[in-house]
């Protein structure tokens, strides 16, 4: 090409983006010393559940795939782990996790084959059809998932050393909060890769237009179908680190209510953003939790709350603040 | 010049509506070619067919001696078929420079590496920036494409097609849907990139000034068959494509008209 012209580099400058991380995680380090228990607790679920929110949204903000059965891939990673401690005496922690993601990657390869190949409605609904699926099974065969009694988890061993023997919250409070903090960030990072990456880019070609991504050569049930796995193991995962703090898993996971919780953490958040999730899923398990405090009506309250932030941040919490900075930025 | 594609009979049949109906269809290297005909005569459903956004019922089609008949789109473009559409089809959330740098990847093979930054591929965004270039749209590189007037959308979707580095490029109504006053830079553009790379082009076009100015071959088609195939000046003459596409037997205008 005979054309002269300087290379442009896409505005994206992420070393920028991880300037205003700073603060947060000297927040997120320092608060088992500073917090109540309950607090740090409280936040530990968040982490979780940003894990399986991050998961989702690779498939609704980057591939344009709204699930409705993400439950499952939550239930299939808490129930590996269950399963591992009641069949197999497994105790370490990081071996509930390579359990949890050898689970998730054979039930999202079987599912996935068979909802890529739909889009919009009829997506959703088979994902929570087959999510139900999962529901009545762990509801049914009582013998071996305990049926609505679920399964009793004692802590686990984390990297070979740490016991959870003695005061069960104050391991949770600490060595846990730091262990799931640890796993969080690292799943964040894949995650950020992931979606920056070539690969990302396709998905996001998909998501605008599918034909047009089928005429620049992108196989796309394929990459929808890796999509859908990737999606799944971080949600499994998420599963699988949720199983400790909460002591029990129960059929309520896999149920497609907890599904639409974690399309509601992503929808509050702003799925068009990389951290919209995050912040969507630790908002969302305070304002659950307090609501459970506050009135035995909290489904109620919690719906009316939803609502309003809904109608109100149409683009989300991130979304929202985003526009606002560039609001600001702007007249300069 | 030797034949890049042929077709051999191929049919494609909508219910009882035969859309193309036994069509022997080719294109020489390096020419720039014009496929004409009404509403309905079968144009785009032939470069579905040839595209592989379609299969052909019966018939084969070769492109470069190889049968790609049944090929899936994947394998179409990897030989060297692309093509651009008539309600254009971008990727509206991502920039143009990203459209056109996604192509890249695909066409490298690069869009399975999901451990590795897209942006830091810099030979990938060099060459990207050079084909918006190509096709003016440099300036508008970081716009999003859902933001391009239409005519920029226009030449985005052909520059998308062109990243695939093709050796046959598919047209339909690279100017539909644009002002008068725009259709022929838009063309120039397109034509002059084409030429000077030596790609083959096939275009759809309504717009008999653009078809006439700008191609070396014209095909009629009406329905479903070929009503004729010449240089623009036998067309111009044909007795058929004037009655039939024209619809009034007139003999052709002097192109030097007397005012």
């Amino acid at each position: 090409m005979s054309t002269v012209t300087t290379v442009v580099i896409p505005a994206r400058s992420p070393i920028r983006r991880l300037w205003y991380a700073a603060p947060v995680l000297a927040v997120l380090l320092v608060l088992p010393w500073v917090a109540e228990q309950y607090q740090t607790i409280l936040l530990a679920y968040g982490l979780v559940m940003a894990i399986a929110a991050i998961g989702f949204n690779l498939l609704l903000g980057y591939t344009g795939l709204l699930s409705f059965g993400h439950s499952a891939y939550f239930g299939v990673g808490a129930y590996a782990v269950a399963l591992m401690v009641k069949y197999l005496g497994v105790v370490s922690m990081e071996l509930h996790l390579l359990g949890a993601i050898a689970a998730s990657v054979l039930v999202t390869a079987i599912f996935g084959i068979a909802c890529v190949r739909y889009t919009r409605i009829f997506f959703s609904i088979l994902t929570m059809a087959l999510s139900q699926v999962l529901w009545s099974l762990a509801f049914k065969f009582f013998w071996v998932t305990g049926g609505t009694d679920g399964l009793r988890v004692p802590t686990p061993t984390l990297l070979g050393v740490v016991t959870g023997k003695g005061d069960k919250t104050a391991f949770l409070v600490h060595q846990y909060y730091y262990y799931v903090l640890g796993v969080f960030l690292v799943c964040v990072a894949i995650m950020w890769v992931i979606v920056n990456s070539p690969f990302g880019r396709a998905l996001q070609a998909i998501r605008d237009n599918e034909t047009r991504a089928q005429f620049v050569g992108i196989p796309i049930w394929r990459y929808r179908w890796v999509a859908f796995m990737l999606s799944g193991v971080f949600t499994g995962v998420a599963g699988a680190l949720w199983v400790p703090l909460n002591g029990l898993t129960t059929p309520d996971i896999l149920h497609w209510t907890f599904s639409g919780k974690i399309v509601f953490m992503a929808v509050l958040g702003g799925f068009r953003t990389f951290v919209g999730p995050i912040v969507g899923a630790v908002v969302y398990n305070y304002l659950e939790s307090y609501a459970v405090g506050y009135t035995v009506y909290w489904q109620l309250f919690l719906g009316v709350i939803l609502v309003v932030l809904v109608l109100s941040l149409p683009t989300g919490i991130v979304g929202t603040a985003e526009r606002l900075m560039a609001r600001r930025r702007g007249p300069r | 010049m030797s034949v890049l594609l042929e077709t051999k009979a191929v049919v494609k049949q909508f219910g009882e509506f035969r859309a193309v109906d036994r069509v022997d269809f080719r294109v020489q290297e390096g020419e720039v070619l014009a496929l004409i005909g009404s509403n309905g005569a079968g144009k785009t459903t032939l470069v579905n067919l040839i595209s592989g956004l379609l299969t052909a019922d019966e018939g084969h089609i070769l492109f470069r001696g190889h049968d790609v008949t049944k090929q899936p789109v994947k394998e179409r473009i990897r030989a060297g078929i692309a093509r651009s559409f008539q309600l254009v089809n971008l990727f509206d959330q991502l920039s143009a420079l990203d459209n056109v740098a996604l192509a890249i990847f695909s066409r490298q093979g690069k869009t399975r590496r999901l451990l590795s930054l897209a942006d830091a591929d810099r030979p990938v965004w060099q060459e990207a920036t050079d084909v918006l270039a190509l096709f003016r749209l440099d300036a508008h590189a970081r716009t999003l494409a859902g933001g391009l007037s239409q005519g920029e959308r226009k030449l985005l979707d052909v520059a998308i097609a062109y990243a695939l580095k093709p050796k046959l490029l598919f047209l339909d109504e690279p100017t539909s849907g644009v002002g008068t006053r725009e259709k022929a830079p838009i063309m120039d553009t397109i034509v002059s990139v084409v030429r000077s790379e030596g790609i083959s082009a096939a275009i759809i076009e309504h717009d008999m000034d653009v078809v006439f100015s700008y191609s070396d071959r014209i095909v009629a088609m009406h329905q479903g068959t070929i009503l004729a195939d010449g240089t623009p000046d036998q067309i111009r003459r044909d007795e058929k494509v004037l009655t039939t596409l024209i619809g009034t037997p007139e003999p052709p205008r002097p192109s030097q008209g007397g005012g």
